[in-house]
């Protein structure tokens, strides 16, 4: 497939600095999917309460 | 020209977030009041929602809060995938390796893991065993992931004929391997437990849909240049 793509490929080197984006993006998506009173205590227990139908119909474990 | 994926990525990820939590309020909303309704009236049991930290209202906000930063986790992490895999697998076409990714997307990261693990209503769900059950869903999450990229590997050199099937061998071999969780109550109404899944299913299809729509209009109004 890739000797008919007309997009060129990005060298890895190039992306790297950017995976250290993806750390952020999943301790938000910890945030917002897990049981997050363990992480942030008090305002765990809010978030966790706060998203709690969006985390049972994302389709995650909720409790 | 990463930046510009990884914004595109965030722009069509809060959308389609803002969207996915709109299907959830409309259609999903229901049966979670319903759900809910089941669990105070056996009263005592486990989890209780009488004791508000967050209103109910709260709660219908909460969720547009959820799917939105969950779009813009999903969106974030698509733009850097799509920028990996452009010109290596998949579709020469721009927009329809967007489509592509996302479709592949929904299957790694929703349909292996819903359909061994589907999501529960309130009500459903022994709390001793979230720790248990949230890691078997991360490791269906992961096969998901693996089976997709094993799927891809094998695509570019082998065609579907052999993707298709190494993909299923990973997927079905899991299944066979990792332990079953049956936790719905005895007397917990089946309808409203398939109405509910269904709808779970829907919220993500919608998210992962309009992120792989959004993300191809985007790349087709601007040019990336390299």
């Amino acid at each position: 497939m890739s000797q008919m793509s007309s997009s060129p490929v990005i060298p890895v080197r190039t992306l790297l600095p950017w995976s250290a984006a993806v750390p952020v993006l999943l301790i938000v998506a910890y945030l917002v999917t897990m049981d997050s009173a363990g992480l942030l205590a008090q305002t765990g227990d809010f978030l966790h309460e706060l998203m709690h139908d969006g985390r049972h119909l994302l389709g995650v474990p909720c409790h | 020209m990463i930046k510009d994926f990884f914004l595109r990525g965030l722009g069509a990820g809060a959308v389609a977030g803002l969207l996915a939590g709109l299907f959830g309020f409309l259609v999903g909303e229901p049966y979670i009041d319903q759900a809910i309704a089941i669990e105070e009236a056996a009263a005592g049991a486990g989890h209780s929602h009488a004791d508000e930290l967050v209103s109910r209202g709260g709660q219908a906000f909460g969720l547009f809060l959820a799917t939105t930063l969950y779009g813009l986790v999903i969106g974030g992490q698509f733009a850097l995938v799509y920028a990996f895999v452009r010109g290596r697998f998949g579709p020469a076409n721009e927009q329809t390796l967007a489509v592509t990714l996302a479709a592949g997307g929904f299957l790694a990261v929703v349909l292996v893991p819903f359909l061994k693990y589907p999501g529960n209503p309130p009500a459903v769900g022994d709390p001793d065993t979230i720790g248990q059950r949230t890691v078997l869903y991360l490791v269906m999450l992961a096969i998901g992931l693996l089976a997709l990229g094993a799927g891809a590997v094998i695509h570019r050199r082998f065609g579907w004929v052999a993707a298709v099937p190494a993909f299923l061998v990973i997927v079905g071999v899991a299944y066979a391997v990792l332990p079953g969780v049956q936790e719905v109550p005895a007397g917990f109404p089946a309808v409203l437990l398939w109405n509910f899944r269904v709808s779970s299913l829907g919220l993500q299809a919608v998210l992962w849909g309009v992120l792989g729509s959004v993300f191809a209009l985007l790349s087709a109004r601007q040019r990336v240049r390299v």
